[in-house]
């Protein structure tokens, strides 16, 4: 785990994080099992459960850290660390997988140089792989920042990797422009 | 009978009741749509029709299960039956509001055919649509479609009667289909020669030939999905409409809890997550009991790779499913229901959220239900991508909000189950029946069926198969009625090699068993399951060795690792089959195959254990030649075989 996402200690923890995570605490109390639906809540709004999130929880619930850190190591939906800022998910459910699910995943690999569940340096991509997105009827499929394409095809990665990285540099020249 | 729950039942009803529209669009946003883009035809369409000052209402609907057509929009104009178009793009959009609309002009190219068969022709004919369904060969549907042009000028009827080029019209290997408008009349194996005679005849003189007629039923029966693509989702008024809460309003004002616990046993109805346990007892053994409290739960956690039918529901008909899970809730005597869904599936969690939120608004939720004295309350909890939760106690567990490690049975969550109490749990597709049932009676859906096995079952058809898509057949149809007869067979003309049913925990049916009637019990004979409802279709290309580690593979990430049989038999499983599929195997290695899987089948703890040997187990008796084949063929062969698979090549020619 990247140590630099890790926040030092509970006191250093964002007043607005705190707040949040009290809020959240206070309207799941009177629910019995309430754990996952708040993990659920903080990884809606961070896009991760950040460590001090998980130490706040532990003190506000008395729901010890280890018994938080079980359930979030055990589901695959939850996250330790952030995402990139772009999210590329292909499904790998049987119907995707028999249309080519993995030569969808070997292009993107490559055009972005890193391996599934791995995100770019520059945080510009996250690249995962999830069961199934229920989308068979369209397979393969992939999520791009949560909008599905339908059968997908590898030619079609460059240009959807290209208009992601254009939006990006057209944004930053227009930020440099009103600087 | 119960008079004030009548009474309280009618005021509500009669608030929803809307006059009747003579003309609609329907535009349908389940996700698979949505994905297709569908939110953005609905705007253009709203926009354009608002445009052209039509005062037709643009409505969100669900799903019909042509999931190989989407984004689906049905049109229905003053005075006409509804049209269903498929594979809308936005220029047929535009056309839809111009041409339809505004001309009433059929669009070529997009029509997808009812499922309604016809036998009379009662008024003037205003469409013929043409199609040719042959299997092979080029698609003459063009070269028809000039003809019919040709003999209707001819006898002066060109202008009254538009000849339409269909997009699909459910029947296959039926020669050129011909379909009457609006009367719903079909020809099929039309031959040029008959053109002259339809017209003269049919067009003419509305007389049906009956030599050309095709009578036989409609293979699919649509109780689970009755309402899908047909009401607005997020509408609880329109569900009402089409009859939502009907049964639940039925049995509170007139029924007891054990009368509806023996109308779903007189039904028949089992559960629809796989196991096939009888939905009825499972309520009685609920019942029972005494405690302070009781559960019941709507399993939502679809995680079946491949499968889409419980998204479908949940997208397209909420109500139905909390319909059914109320009336679970009234027959075992629970207070408080739990929805748990996946949280993968966000666009299902929105709506079961807004038909609860719905439901609570109308008084069909809460203290006192329509006066009733009976309370009920409902909340959702989200799945976090565990397969294992599927089990019912590891589901439980989930809820609680621990991790979802399966427990031992018994005590069986009837007894002992959420937080310690008598809890039920139920599929989606079971509970989306029970309002059917409790409405029609137990009687008319054991009707439906084959053997022990009786209703209908929803499956999603996918893979090679040339129309991917959702169907609804009766217990007992065959594996090649669903895909040949409804599915319309294989992609591009590539010989089916197996079907695969009951997705990480099933099997395959290889070719030479795909007219077996679909039932519990022969899916179980043919080393199958019936699962959730997956059903994909493989063909000559794909490699049964490669599809045994794909799915060994999902069952070993999702081994929750309690129990050795699982962790450690799964791991080995897959070792070997790696092993076999780089063509490093040995002959003595199948029979090791063989004694794990039976010691994973034997020794595991949970159903996630003692059925993820099951494709390996199926692909080895069936297939057992393509094991054999990496071993002889070694290093050489596997290389040759995974090249070809990778480049989608046909995996004969390869080798």
């Amino acid at each position: 785990m990247n140590a630099a996402v890790l926040p030092p200690s509970l006191k250093e923890l964002d007043p607005e994080v705190r707040e949040e995570i009290d809020d959240c605490v206070e309207r799941w109390s009177d629910q019995e099992g309430n754990l996952i639906m708040i993990l659920h809540e903080i990884q809606n709004h961070h896009g991760y459960v950040p460590r001090g999130a998980s130490l706040l929880l532990a003190e506000k619930t008395g729901v010890p850290l280890a018994r938080i850190y079980e359930v979030l190591t055990f589901y695959h939906y939850f996250r330790l660390v952030p995402q990139g800022e772009h999210n590329i998910t292909v499904c790998n459910g049987t119907a995707c997988y028999l249309k080519g699910s993995a030569r969808l995943l070997a292009e993107l690999e490559e055009r972005l140089g890193i391996k599934e569940g791995q995100t770019t340096e520059d945080r510009l991509f996250h690249l995962e792989t999830v069961r199934c997105i229920g989308c068979c009827g369209m397979a393969p499929a992939m999520v791009v920042d949560r909008k599905t394409i339908g059968r997908a095809a590898p030619a079609d990665i460059a240009g959807i990797i290209g208009e992601i990285r254009n939006r990006v540099e057209n944004r930053e020249e227009s930020h440099e422009q009103a600087s | 009978m119960n008079k004030p729950v009548d009474a309280a039942w009618k005021q509500l009803r009669d608030g929803c009741a809307a006059a009747p529209q003579d003309a609609w669009i329907r535009v349908g946003m389940d996700s698979g749509g949505i994905a297709a883009g569908a939110e953005r035809l609905f705007e253009r369409l709203a926009r354009e029709v608002a445009a052209a000052g039509h005062a037709v209402p643009v409505r969100r609907v669900g799903s019909r299960g042509y999931a190989f057509a989407d984004p689906l929009v049905e049109v229905k104009s003053a005075g006409n039956p509804p049209v269903l178009y498929g594979r809308v793009d936005d220029e047929t959009a535009s056309a839809i509001v111009s041409e339809h609309l505004g001309k009433g002009r059929l669009l070529d190219g997009h029509i997808l055919g009812s499922r309604r068969r016809a036998v009379r022709i009662d008024g003037p004919v205003s469409a013929i649509l043409v199609r040719d369904s042959s299997l092979q060969g080029g698609d003459k549907t063009e070269f028809f479609r000039a003809s019919f042009e040709a003999e209707l000028k001819e006898h002066g009827f060109l202008e009254t009667v538009q000849v339409v080029g269909a997009l699909d019209l459910g029947l296959y290997d039926e020669g050129l289909v011909v379909r009457l408008l609006p009367s719903g009349v079909t020809y099929t194996n039309v031959l040029s020669r008959d053109i002259s005679r339809i017209v003269a005849e049919s067009v003419a003189k509305q007389t049906v030939l009956d030599h050309l007629l095709w009578s036989r039923p409609d293979p699919q029966v649509r109780v689970v999905l009755r309402n899908c693509g047909i009401i607005d989702p997020e509408s609880i008024d329109d569900a009402i409409r089409h009859g939502a809460y009907e049964a639940l309003a039925g049995a509170l004002a007139g029924r007891t809890p054990e009368q509806v616990i023996e109308t779903v046993k007189t039904s028949g109805l089992r559960g629809r997550g796989g196991a096939g346990y009888p939905t009825g007892l499972k309520w009685e053994l609920t019942r029972e009991p005494a405690a302070d409290r009781k559960y019941v739960i709507c399993n939502a956690d679809e995680g079946d790779p491949g499968a889409f039918m419980d998204r479908s529901v949940l997208e397209g008909d909420p109500h139905a499913v909390f319909e059914g899970l109320m009336l679970a809730a009234y027959a075992i005597g629970a207070a408080k229901g739990y929805f748990y869904i996946r949280a993968e599936y966000p666009l299902a969690v929105k709506r079961v959220s807004l038909a609860i939120q719905q439901a609570r608004e109308r008084g069909l939720l809460g203290d006192d239900i329509l006066g009733s004295g009976w309370s009920f309350d409902a909340a959702i909890r989200l799945g976090a991508g565990a397969f294992v939760c599927g089990e019912e106690t590891a589901l439980i567990a989930s809820i609680e909000g621990r991790r979802g490690s399966p427990e031992p049975r018994p005590p069986y969550p009837s007894v002992h189950g959420l937080f310690g109490k008598p809890t039920c749990i139920n599929n989606v597709e079971t509970l989306a029946a029970v309002p059917w049932i409790i409405a029609a009676g137990g009687e008319t859906y054991a009707a439906l069926g084959s053997g022990k096995s009786r209703g209908t079952k929803v499956f999603a058809v996918t893979g090679k198969v040339r129309h991917a898509q959702l169907v609804e057949v009766p217990m007992g149809t065959s594996v090649r009625e669903i895909i040949f007869g409804i599915c319309g067979g294989v992609q591009d003309e590539v010989p089916i090699k197996g079907v695969q049913t009951g997705g990480p925990s099933g099997g395959i049916i290889p070719e030479k068993h795909l007219d077996t009637p679909i039932t519990y019990e022969n899916l179980l004979e043919l080393g199958s399951i019936m699962g959730s409802g997956g059903m994909l279709v493989m063909n000559e290309n794909d490699c049964m060795v490669d599809v045994a580690a794909f799915y060994l593979k999902f069952c070993v990430d999702e081994s929750c690792g309690k129990c050795a049989p699982c962790r450690v038999g799964g791991y080995q499983l897959l070792q070997l089959l790696l092993k076999i599929s780089k063509g490093k195997g040995r002959p003595e290695d199948l029979a090791q195959i063989r004694r794990i899987c039976r010691t994973m089948q034997c020794a595991s703890l949970c159903g996630l254990g003692q059925t993820a040997a099951n494709p390996v187990l199926s692909s080895l008796r069936f297939f057992e030649e393509e094991y054999l084949a990496y071993i002889e063929g070694g290093i050489p062969y596997a290389r040759k075989l995974k090249k070809a698979m990778e480049e989608g090549r046909n995996l004969k020619d390869a080798v």
